[in-house]
């Protein structure tokens, strides 16, 4: 059990002492670590003394009633959040002064109690404000980790790019050494591997470049009247060896043919990622199932599958770039992770639109929507 | 005589997980595996591993930090290994040696990627005390 130091600043000697029976004996569980926190408390009666315990000591919540004799609650808590103590605070306010209430959580206090309040009320904002605090502190390094990670695409390519490097290292050492065999055959499956992880860092370099493309802005585009069909038949034709492999069929439903203002580079992008989903994610001897039609203002392009799925949580992330559903069924797929993110960023450049509708193991259908008026600047 | 000492190992890399559980074959131990918090969890609740070699990122950057405090309220007495490529990535460096880390990081070690083998024997050895 942890114990978590709690200031109680109020000028009533009696809301002390009340707060600190309430406090005494109480205990946070965390929801999945069953791990209990109990508290220690400390008083102080202005907020002047208040501050003095905090350059002091490490406190970890404090309770700050607003009323106090000498300075105000709202300006200990400026004070706190200047210094940077690495404390939550929690205001005590009246009922009376709501509109207090809401300065002081945007000032950096965790949230408040009204007052009077009931036992039960503090018990439960403590429990909330203990969950938050034992988190916040917890992934303190890793959400600045996490900050890196997700907004520095280059720190995660790194990452996506050494992790196979070091998984093919790893095979062969294993190898040099030869520990574990003497014959090529003992070591068949690590040869397999360290090819898979190639063949998916290979997919990576390649969307890479997809992707600095779009990103380097239109001056490379070259659009013209593109037909869609037929860049779509190419995509499919290009799939067909990966789609045997699976025994999947692919179904077509489309017109003859069907010409949009476009790179044919990107529609083969878009086509290409997303019939090669459909074929990875797929279970053997699925189908997956390509329809372009024109509704009055757009170009619709669906591929839908029978595969695993992607359930709705996961469906959120889908389109982030890294994101790739990590689960059981996925981990001997590869992918470089950018897949859709290109094929999202693509459409955008057409005003169009990319959903998702997925069902575990039933399939997922991507529709994109693109718009005739809104052609490409 | 005594049967072999189980090393639960959770990673979301295959080719890790393969590895290390190569290696503890070879050190002579039984493995068990995980792909990541999820499915540890799923295992601890009907085993309980001798020694736990985790993956620090895996379903969530804080996956393993999660999955080291499971482990050790279910059992205290499992030695944990968080064994990581962060610091190599982003820098960082995360150790169990201050109060403050302690409090917080419920491993016993906390491991670079890419230890040579030896190293990584040497270390369940005295983490088992063996």
């Amino acid at each position: 059990m942890s114990d978590l130091k709690v200031l109680i600043v109020d000028d009533e000697p009696g809301i002390r002492s009340g707060i600190s029976r309430i406090l005494r004996n109480y205990r946070v569980g965390y929801p999945f670590l069953e791990e209990d926190f109990g508290f220690t408390l400390t008083e102080a009666e202005t907020g002047e003394i208040a501050l003095e315990i905090l350059e002091k000591q490490e406190i970890d919540i404090v309770l700050l009633d607003n009323k106090l004799p000498g300075m105000e609650g709202i300006d200990v808590l400026e004070q706190i959040n200047k210094r940077n103590y690495d404390t939550a605070v929690m205001m005590i306010t009246s009922y009376a002064s709501l509109e207090l209430a809401v300065t002081a959580t945007k000032r950096g206090a965790y949230n408040f109690v009204p007052k009077p309040f009931t036992p039960e009320e503090l018990r439960g904002a403590i429990e909330s404000i203990t969950k938050h605090l034992f988190l916040k502190r917890m992934t303190k390094k890793m959400s600045e980790t996490a900050r890196q990670i997700r907004f520095q695409f280059l720190s995660v390519l790194s990452h996506e790019l050494k992790s196979p490097i070091n998984a093919i290292e790893g095979y062969l050492k294993i190898m040099q050494e030869k520990q574990a065999g003497t014959s090529i055959d003992d070591y068949m499956h690590m040869i397999n591997r360290s090819i898979e992880r190639i063949t998916g860092m290979r997919s990576l370099i390649m969307d890479m470049l997809d992707l600095t493309r779009i990103e380097n802005g239109t001056k490379s585009r070259n659009l013209k009247e593109v037909d869609i069909i037929e860049c779509t038949k190419m995509a499919i034709s290009s799939m067909e060896p990966m789609a045997i492999q699976k025994n999947i069929k692919i179904l077509t439903a489309f017109p003859e043919s069907l010409i949009l203002t476009a790179d044919s580079n990107e529609v083969e992008i878009i086509c290409n990622n997303l019939i090669s989903n459909a074929i990875k994610y797929n279970r053997d001897n699925g189908t997956v199932t390509v329809s372009i039609f024109t509704d009055k203002t757009n170009l619709n392009i669906i591929v839908e599958d029978t595969g695993i799925g992607i359930n709705a949580e996961e469906q959120e992330f889908l389109f982030q770039e890294f994101m790739r559903i990590k689960n059981k069924k996925t981990q001997n797929i590869s992918g470089s992770g950018l897949g859709l993110s290109i094929v999202k960023k693509i459409i955008e450049l057409y005003n169009g639109t990319i959903t998702v509708e997925s069902q575990p193991d039933v399939g997922t259908k991507f529709i994109v929507k693109i718009p005739f008026k809104a052609q490409p600047a | 005589m005594n049967s072999k000492k189980t090393i639960l190992i959770v990673d979301d890399d295959i080719d890790f997980r393969n590895q290390i559980k190569f290696y503890c074959e070879k050190f002579g131990y039984e493995t068990i595996t995980a792909n990541g918090e999820i499915e540890a969890i799923e295992v601890i609740k009907t085993k309980k591993p001798d020694l736990a070699i985790i993956d620090l990122m895996m379903e969530k950057d804080d996956s393993g930090f999660i999955l080291s405090y499971k482990i050790k309220q279910k059992y205290p007495d499992v030695p944990v290994i968080i064994a990581t490529a962060v610091t190599s990535e982003t820098g960082l460096i995360f150790g169990v040696e201050s109060h403050e880390e302690q409090q917080w990081i419920k491993a016993d070690l906390i491991m670079e990627k890419g230890v040579r083998p030896d190293q990584l024997q040497r270390e369940i050895k005295r983490l088992l005390k063996e």
